[in-house]
């Protein structure tokens, strides 16, 4: 199939060197998405270099998860264009970007309640792998089902590893949506909300899980919690009614006259 | 690292909790008696029930199982496993031998058999395709479709499906020498298929294909976000279940040794659903329970009412089943069993 190629190398060579030699994992030109009459997201521009950690803040219905979900495919823009890695991925399938190395949480958990954690992981390892069809068991040294097993310790969830999820604490269950998102070799991860519930040490021990992804894998968060969100990334930036109106360090978003009315003051939870 | 506190266990999803736990089966030699029972089953039985009851119970099992594997693990209610389990029954018919010599094609059984299980699979693979668009109910809505449409199909075509006739005269080959249409033989063959479809079942549930079709019942949008092609998949899911329904075809129509537009009617189609609900989704065993109360009730309900009644004691009972037990006669058990436990250690 089609992705063995993809997820070594495309991508990665000429096109990633582009503009004044900023490697950009992700560009995004002019996208919206309308629900009907309602513009969830208006003609946003996006760069994201390649193992950069981004924020995006904004209060509730700025789009934020409208973007995600036009990265992903979930939901396709309806206007502008998605590139990822030098590649225009626009038109393609939610599972074809996926195998490109681009990863997602969602900010409400998908995952497969009837089956236990390492079963969960082992899916989320095979879907970017090969013998996804295979009729066979996987063998206990496989290497997917070793992959998961990382993933497993990885979230911290070894002593549920065999557990059905719907059987999981909130908290595990989110630190489980993670692990999926971590799943084969990804490139770039969308994290939407994931310390939304959580205790706080539930936070500390995300904050760690993010701070020991290795360096290459770039992400973009989404978080209400400053606490949490100016720890983990190098960039910031702030979502208003579908639109971005700023970009910078955290620094610079933390002392900003302007995102500390609209954000910080502006009702959101 | 005992990291996470479990103070919110279950505020995390209050009932969903019992709702898809495995259901918990006696394991290993515990199913010595019954394998015994039914190994030993010909020696104390007679002709009616060796093959009326034993081996039909049998073949309706397989075609149900072909459902509970599509439904119970991967969600998608298909109405037309009869449709597939016909397609091969009738094509075995046409390209081998049968009373109606016009369209009958002779060849031998080492060609017909093969080809008839690929042809209904490939049927199976076209529902897949079309289905695939579909869920919930309008999955049922779809098959049911398919599969009034392919019997009306099979009662106006008289150039290849000979109409409302059919064919009589369909008989199991005759290979390793032996009559496979005498009783015994025929009870051993339905009972080796049967287990080993059960077999099937049990394994692919953990293989890499059947963990994919469980996920395809929990949770379609996170499979796509996985990187899996989730038509891919369900289309393959209808395609291996269409082959076991399709070898449960050819059993049955060696059984009755016809097959006409009345073994794929709205009735029979409607009877496995019943079936696969009234013995169980969630376990491979629950169809063949569901088949065997079904092909009782079906021949001694005559007994007790008229025959005209057997389709409201069928319905009664599938009532009665899913009102007090929604895992079917399977849940009866568990929840048997579970009683029991209780009475055993009363401070739990
Ligand atoms: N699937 C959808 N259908 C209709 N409207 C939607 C859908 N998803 C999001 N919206 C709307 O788009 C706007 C942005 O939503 P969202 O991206 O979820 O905001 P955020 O994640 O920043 O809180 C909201 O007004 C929301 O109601
Ligand atoms: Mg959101």
């Amino acid at each position: 199939m089609a992705e063995r190629s993809s997820l070594s190398a495309t991508g990665l060579s000429g096109a990633r060197l582009s503009g004044a030699g900023v490697a950009h994992a992700l560009r995004l030109e002019g996208v919206s998405r309308h629900f009907g009459a309602l513009v969830a997201l208006d003609a946003v521009d996006l760069e994201v270099t390649a193992g950069e950690r981004r924020a995006v803040l904004g209060s509730n219905g700025a789009g934020k998860t409208t973007l995600f979900n036009a990265i992903t495919g979930d939901f396709p823009p309806t206007a502008g264009r998605i590139q990822f890695f030098g590649e225009d991925v626009t038109s393609l399938p939610v599972h074809e970007r996926i195998r490109r190395g681009l990863r997602r949480t969602y900010q409400h958990s998908l995952l497969f309640r009837g089956l236990s954690v390492l079963d969960n992981l082992y899916l989320a390892v095979r879907g970017v792998s090969r013998g996804r069809y295979s009729f066979r068991r996987p063998r206990r040294d496989d290497a997917a089902l070793r992959s998961a097993r990382e993933l497993v310790h990885l979230v911290h969830l070894d002593h549920v590893a065999g557990t059905v999820v719907a059987n999981l604490a909130y908290g595990q269950q989110r630190q489980l949506e993670i692990g999926m998102a971590l799943a084969g070799a990804p490139r770039m991860v969308l994290f939407d909300e994931p310390a939304a519930g959580l205790s706080a040490r539930e936070r500390r021990e995300l904050i760690e899980i993010l701070r020991s992804l290795p360096r290459h894998i770039g992400y973009i968060i989404i978080e209400h919690d400053l606490d949490v969100a100016l720890r983990v990334v190098d960039r910031v930036t702030m979502m208003h009614n579908g639109r971005i109106f700023k970009e910078g360090t955290p620094g610079e978003i933390e002392n900003d006259p302007q995102v500390q009315q609209i954000y910080l003051g502006g009702g959101h939870g | 690292m005992a990291s996470i506190s479990d103070d919110r266990a279950r505020a995390a999803a209050p009932g969903a909790a019992v709702e898809r736990a495995p259901l918990r089966l006696p394991k290993g030699w515990a199913y010595l008696p019954l394998a015994l029972v039914l190994l030993t089953f010909p020696l104390y039985a007679n002709g009616f029930w060796i093959v009326q009851i034993g081996a039909y119970s049998m073949i309706l099992g397989i075609i149900a199982l072909s459902l509970m594997f599509l439904a119970g693990y991967g969600g998608m209610v298909s109405l037309a496993q009869m449709s597939v389990a016909g397609c091969a029954a009738y094509f075995f018919a046409i390209l081998g031998h049968s009373s109606a010599e016009a369209i009958s094609l002779g060849w031998s059984a080492w060609l017909t058999l093969p080809l008839s299980l690929l042809i209904a699979t490939a049927f199976a693979t076209m529902i897949g395709l079309l289905a695939s668009r579909t869920a919930g109910i309008y999955t049922i809505m779809i098959t049911l479709a398919i599969a009034v449409a392919f019997f009306y199909f099979t009662r106006q075509n008289y150039d290849l499906f000979n109409g409302f006739n059919g064919f009589a005269q369909v008989e199991p080959p005759h290979f390793f020498g032996l009559d496979w249409r005498q009783p015994l033989p025929f009870f051993y063959l339905t009972l080796v298929v049967s287990a080993l479809c059960y077999a099937a079942v049990v394994y692919l549930r953990r293989s890499t294909f059947g963990l994919t079709v469980q996920a395809l019942r929990d949770n379609q949008r996170r499979m796509r976000a996985l990187g899996y092609h989730v038509t891919g998949h369900q289309v393959a899911a209808y395609a291996a279940s269409g082959f076991m329904a399709a070898l449960g075809g050819l059993l049955l129509v060696w059984l009755n040794t016809r097959i006409s537009p009345g073994t794929i009617g709205v009735g029979p189609v409607i009877d496995i659903l019943i079936i696969a609900v009234l013995g169980g989704l969630r376990h491979p065993i629950g169809p063949f329970v569901g088949a065997l109360a079904f092909v009782l009730l079906d021949n001694f309900a005559i007994d007790l009412i008229d025959r005209e009644r057997f389709n409201t004691v069928i319905g009664l009972c599938f009532l009665a089943v899913v009102l007090f037990s929604p895992d079917g006669l399977l849940g009866l058990w568990e929840e048997a069993r579970a009683a029991l436990t209780r009475e055993r250690r009363p401070r739990d």
